[in-house]
């Protein structure tokens, strides 16, 4: 044990450290300060002993208390899934769509359902927010609708999906006109420029008066005698400013006469739940107003 | 007067002689601290502001306030579940705690000019550690005796007599603690049905939990820990030199004048002698147990009870009082060198500055509650998709907007655009006459609708300002976002 030594000036007592002949006094702590310190370390031990704290050989340290982040989230997951389950229940038993619709509550909900269930299984296709997909995934947050936009008509859309093997989807076929050589090209040609016609695009007069008879003769029966679509069979409206397939070019229109694209969506009537295709139904709805 | 002088002797010896008894001295002991009555003017200022800030902290919670059904009638409530803070008319929302920061901003600079006015007045008279800690001072003198008595007795052997003194003390102690506790907790719920709740054991464990917390540390912080809170925990000692200059007034001992101190003889010739007849009355009475008389230092609270006790001291060897006075730095210079001292300058560079400052943050504080709206709207401009293109050719864009309706009375209301007199808007779930309607201290969220012909959307994105309008009091509400189009 060195002798303390005291430095003459101050009376204080110094550490016995010197540095180019500094002497450092010696300050100490008051002694609650150190216990403090005991103290933080006594619970940082006690912690080590409850919780998961550090690594071992085979993960880490279990704590004795068992807590567990993944346990903790799986109860609160519980919870939220019971919280909910009222309002499960409630769409389940709504009697209608529209009845789900009217509820300012169920509405709430069922758009917050719906857009996770539509994140989850249709974002894929028709994207974030129904925006859609070039190449024959329509978007649903316009006012367009090749199957029809009633709440009713998007749940059987939703539930039966479309040119699908379930008996209850929806079917339609536009015949190969070009291919299956029941057209001319030079038919085409006409037709195409008829179809722009109906948006006002037409460069060409006689061309589309020649495409109008040819129109009447083999696409008006599902397209409407203006072109203005029919949804029971899903044809799509030809004289307004939507095309699923191509830009509306006559280039596109041509391509689409010759050898049709149809789109094909799964029936997710087994896949998702009753209350599920209700949210969800209810979501897209909700996406452009509806019809 | 001896027997104070001789215990009160200085400091540092009393931290040298300790050390030199123990063995290994790694750490100072606490130096207890037993401050002695006094009487004085700054006493009874002290007093004064001890009974004011206490009588308000305690009876503040208990003002009432009538917000009509369905709101809480208490005059100052942060309801933390409820998501609302009550300040007699105003309320606030989570969205507005600016009005806090502003709050806080005019303290801060409240206690930069009070400091550099007049020192450490913050601390001596009003901080709440120097307050609670005073009234658990004057429990102890009350219960154990004054200064002697009470070093006379923490020294006794354990006797039935000093039990039962301190079981008093503590127990007075506690008490109050628990009151002060509850008083917090008060704030933040219901004050009668909460004490009700206490008492019948009815109260939620937080409630409990946090009464015990500030119980406890009320009775740790002003008890036990003392000036030792002011030494070492709190930052401010620190930093408020910053505050300070030549002109701010703190408590001084006026060395010119009491030097050479001493012992003096009632009747003897003063010819060489200070004032200061080296009494220790200044230090016995100095709650952080300095002596003032070894300069301004970080301990010193500013309380100016020192000054109290010498002013008794110099009318009784027939001195002019105020040996131990609030004089500013520049006046000792002065004097210390022979000169007359000058007037006291409260209006200096710093002090205008600080003065500007409050006056500016307080007027735009009280002009913000002043027009302070009860109706506010928020809008999300749609990410996915950005616009969508409709079947006549137009564009519509997709908006969340969300209506804040602070009122205690349901609304309703009506949406427009500024920009597009002519824009289409729907709104998603509204009635079909497109009223939007609000609950009662409610945010309610609607999903708007907007379209525009193509000719009209110029560049990429338009500015778009939503305009909504109460339909029975004309009240609006406006938002700026954009419109996005396709690009040209
Ligand atoms: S020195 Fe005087 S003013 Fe400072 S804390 Fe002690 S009694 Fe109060
Ligand atoms: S300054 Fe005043 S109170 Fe302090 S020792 Fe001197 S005479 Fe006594």
């Amino acid at each position: 044990m060195t002798k303390r030594e005291i430095d003459s000036i101050s009376g204080q007592e110094t550490t016995g450290h010197e540095w180019d002949g500094i002497k450092e006094l010696n300050h100490p702590l008051p002694s609650w300060w150190l216990y403090t310190f005991y103290a933080s370390i006594l619970v940082a031990v006690i912690y080590w002993v409850l919780m998961p704290a550090i690594p071992w050989f085979n993960g880490h340290s279990n704590g004795i208390l068992g807590y567990s982040q993944r346990a903790s989230l799986d109860h609160v997951m519980e919870a939220a899934t019971a919280a909910q389950a009222q309002y499960i229940a409630r769409i389940d038993q709504a009697p209608s769509l529209a009845a789900i619709r009217a509820d300012a509550d169920l509405f709430n909900f069922a758009q917050a359902g719906g857009r996770a269930v539509f994140n989850e299984n249709c974002a894929a296709c028709h994207g974030l927010g129904g925006s859609g997909r070039p190449g024959g995934f329509p978007t649903l947050a316009d006012d367009d609708w090749i199957w029809g936009g009633t709440l009713d008509d998007i749940a059987q859309t939703v539930r039966h999906g479309i040119r699908n093997a379930d008996p209850d989807s929806r079917q339609s076929v536009m015949p190969n006109f070009g291919t299956d050589s029941i057209l001319t090209a030079p038919q085409i040609a006409d037709v195409a420029e008829f179809v722009l016609s109906l948006s006002n695009r037409s460069t060409d007069t006689a061309a589309a008066g020649r495409g109008k008879t040819v129109f009447a003769d083999n696409c008006a029966a599902c397209h409407g005698d203006n072109g203005q679509g029919k949804p029971e069979l899903g044809a799509p409206n030809l004289a307004d400013a939507i095309w699923l397939y191509g830009d509306g070019s006559k280039l596109a229109i041509m391509a689409q006469v010759t050898k049709p694209k149809m789109g094909v969506m799964p029936a997710w009537g087994g896949r998702l739940s009753e209350a599920q295709q209700r949210m969800v139904t209810v979501y897209v709805h909700s996406l452009s107003g509806g019809q | 007067m001896t027997e104070t002088a001789l215990q009160d002797s200085g400091t540092q010896e009393k931290v040298a002689s300790r050390r030199e008894q123990r063995a290994e001295p790694l750490y100072v002991g606490r130096i207890r601290v037993y401050p002695r009555k006094v009487r004085g003017t700054l006493r009874r200022f002290k007093s004064a502001m001890l009974v004011l800030l206490l009588a308000i902290y305690y009876a503040a919670p208990w003002l009432r306030w009538d917000r009509g059904p369905g709101a809480p009638d208490q005059a100052l409530l942060i309801d933390l579940p409820g998501r609302r803070a009550y300040f007699f008319w105003v309320e606030i929302w989570p969205q507005e705690v600016y009005y806090l920061t502003g709050i806080l901003v005019l303290a801060a600079l409240g206690l930069f000019l009070a400091t550099s006015l007049f020192g450490r007045v913050w601390c001596g008279f009003t901080c709440p550690q120097t307050v609670w800690t005073d009234l658990f001072m004057w429990v102890e003198r009350t219960i154990e005796g004054d200064r002697n008595a009470r070093m006379r007795l923490d020294k006794s052997p354990l006797s039935l007599g000093k039990v039962a003194k301190k079981i008093a003390k503590h127990g007075a102690w506690l008490v109050i603690a628990l009151l002060t506790g509850g008083a917090w907790a008060m704030y933040f719920t219901d004050a009668p049905t909460l004490v009700r709740q206490f008492f019948t054991g009815g109260a939620t464990v937080t409630v409990y939990f946090f009464v015990g917390l500030f119980t406890f540390t009320t009775y740790l912080l002003a008890g036990w820990a003392r000036e030792q809170v002011c030494t070492y925990m709190c930052p401010w000692p620190r930093i408020q030199g910053a505050m300070l200059d030549e002109d701010s007034l703190n408590v001084t001992y006026r060395a010119w004048r009491g030097e050479p101190r001493g012992k003096h003889k009632a009747g003897t010739s003063w010819e060489g002698h200070g004032d200061c007849v080296d009494c220790f009355s200044c230090v016995a009475v100095c709650p952080t147990g300095i002596d003032i008389r070894d300069g301004a230092q970080l301990e010193c609270i500013g309380c100016g009870l020192c000054i109290d006790a010498c002013n008794e001291v110099m009318e009784k060897v027939g001195r002019p009082r105020g040996l131990i006075d609030f004089d500013s730095a520049r006046n000792i210079a002065l004097q210390s060198a022979g000169k007359p001292p000058v007037a006291w300058r409260p209006f200096r560079l710093r002090t205008i500055v600080y003065v500007t400052l409050l006056f500016l943050v307080a007027a735009g504080v009280f002009a913000a509650l002043g027009t302070r709206s009860t109706l506010d709207i928020n809008v999300l401009p749609e990410r996915t998709p950005l616009f969508v293109l409709l079947k006549d050719g137009s564009i519509q864009n997709a908006y969340t907007i969300k209506i804040l309706n602070k009122q205690r009375q349901a609304r309703e209301f009506t949406l427009a655009v500024k920009e597009h007199p002519g824009a289409r808007i729907e709104i998603v779930g509204a009635d079909p006459a497109g009223v939007l309607a609000a609950k009662p201290d409610h945010v309610a969220t609607y999903r708007v609708l907007v379209s525009l012909p193509r000719a009209e959307v110029g560049e990429d994105s338009e500015a778009m300002t939503f305009v909504l309008t109460d339909k029975s009091s004309s009240d609006t509400a406006r938002h700026q976002t954009v419109f996005r189009g396709p690009d040209r």
